[in-house]
């Protein structure tokens, strides 16, 4: 059923890495909802706060000091460009939860700006996220999310919040900013969760 | 934040090109007939489907630029070097061609028209095709700022003379050439600066919203310029179209 589009070639290229729906870019697009926040190192601070209002907080020095991965990863956004191979250093988000109680199912990230995205916590565990702070041995500059972010490689990429506050730990799942503006609960690229309805 | 609107309906729907209108040698306007279409709000984008023959597809977004309406709607769009999709849309479709759009789609870069608050757009490039659809269905005061390289890279160039003339005078556009200037211009050419934006800025006690929209590189100089002069970062929505280099 589908339609056809006269004329219509297209450019193909054999990438069985694309989810569906995506197409593969070498550019690195910006998207987000507002201004850049611009957050000086000297008053950036990353707190991971429990369902019980328990809350650990790392300086940007005591943040960088600690144990980092250097993961190289493709990333999806829901606009529909894929960008492969991209190179990241930052914190696991095992690495901070390490020594956090908590029977929390749910996660909501924060962002400064105010910036909101909800994901549940068993896919930001076992080295599937991050909290990067380095872009192609760079440090991550403000549009793509600087001093740093949450990467979450295996969703669309409005998971990964820019300039990263806080992770909210809950017991219930709270929908975020584009969750709540029609977006997909979830957003599995590969099951092309892009909005509510799909 | 504020919490945004829901979309509507999101399955795929076959679009009927109803007419296309050229804007400049580069971007044109496509008129896309669809069955049981129900209007958007301003601001909106719609994803866009194109299937060759063989079955492969490719999508991308594109905002409405017309007035909401029953039954069609335009998209504007810029054709981009070597791209994949935007140089078929304006050079190859023609009316009568078929593809598929899925939408309206996106709740945050909206403006309803009737939100009482004046509102402050500032565009650059293809960026003006969402505001656009705002001037057109402005019903409160409206300032557009539209930044363009020269006068031949500008869209909608009548269609926004004539919104500007229109007796109401609801909506106010101002023009900024950052490479050439039309003759007579009294400005020479050059980027958008705090000082230009100070001129056609709301004052600050007027709960004034702003929608920039435009590349990235024009969008984050105009809010960062938006937050320096004193407007308030959450009464600033942007979209941002196209690479960064960064
Ligand atoms: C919400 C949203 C709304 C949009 N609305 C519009 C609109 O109203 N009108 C419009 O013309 N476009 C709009 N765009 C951009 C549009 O979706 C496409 O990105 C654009 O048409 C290029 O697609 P392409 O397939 O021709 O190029 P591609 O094949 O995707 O890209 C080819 C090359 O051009 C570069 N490139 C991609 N996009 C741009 C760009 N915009 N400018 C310069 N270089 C680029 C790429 O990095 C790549 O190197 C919108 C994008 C979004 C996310």
């Amino acid at each position: 059923m589908a339609v056809i589009t006269r004329g219509f070639g297209g450019r193909r290229r054999d990438d069985t890495d694309l989810p569906p729906g995506q197409y593969r870019t070498d550019d690195f697009p910006v998207l987000s909802a507002g201004p850049t926040p611009r957050i000086g190192l000297d008053k950036w601070e990353l707190a991971v706060v429990t369902e019980t209002g328990e809350r650990s907080t790392w300086s940007w020095a005591e943040f960088t000091a600690l144990p980092a991965d250097e993961p190289t990863v493709d990333i999806h956004c829901v606009t529909h460009w894929s960008k492969f191979g991209t190179r990241w250093r930052g914190v696991s988000v095992d690495t901070l939860l390490a020594d956090v109680e908590t029977a929390a199912e749910y996660v909501v990230a924060h962002s400064y700006g105010g910036y909101t995205t909800n994901i549940p916590l068993e896919d930001l565990l076992d080295g599937q996220a991050w909290v990067a702070y380095e872009f192609d041995g760079e440090p991550l500059v403000p549009v793509h999310g600087g001093p740093a972010r949450l990467l979450i490689p295996h969703l669309y990429f409005w998971k990964s919040a820019k300039w990263l506050r806080a992770l909210e730990l809950r017991l219930d799942d709270e929908p975020g900013f584009w969750e709540t503006a029609g977006y997909h609960n979830y957003g599995d690229p590969w099951r092309e969760q892009r909005y509510r309805a799909d | 934040m504020a919490r945004a609107a829901v979309p509507g309906r999101l399955t795929w729907q076959a679009a009927t090109v109803a007419a296309t209108r050229a804007e400049t040698a580069t971007a044109r306007t496509l008129v896309l007939d669809v069955d049981g279409w129900t209007g958007h709000v301003p601001g909106q984008h719609v994803d866009v489907r194109l299937t060759a023959p063989d079955g492969y597809t490719a999508y991308r977004s594109y905002s409405i630029s017309s007035a909401p309406g029953p039954d069609w709607l335009e998209v504007t769009v810029q054709a981009v070097t070597d791209g994949e999709v935007s140089p078929y849309l304006v050079d190859v479709a023609e009316p009568g061609d078929q593809l598929e759009i899925r939408g309206p789609l996106g709740g945050w870069f909206v403006r309803r028209p009737a939100d009482p608050r004046p509102a402050l757009l500032i565009g650059g490039g293809s960026g003006v095709a969402p505001l656009m659809s705002m001037v057109r269905a402005a019903m409160n005061p409206t300032r557009l700022l539209y930044s363009t390289r020269s006068p031949s890279d500008a869209l909608f160039t009548s269609d926004l003379a004539t919104a500007r003339a229109a007796g109401d005078g609801l909506v106010a556009v101002t023009h900024v050439y950052t490479r050439v200037a039309p003759p007579g211009w009294p400005a020479p050419p050059r980027r958008l600066d705090a000082d230009a934006l100070s001129r056609v800025a709301w004052p600050r006690d007027a709960d004034a919203v702003a929608f920039v929209c435009g590349p990235t590189g024009f969008v984050e100089t105009v809010a960062d310029l938006l937050v320096d002069i004193g407007h308030d970062p959450a009464n600033i929505r942007t979209e941002r179209f196209g690479p960064t280099g960064g």
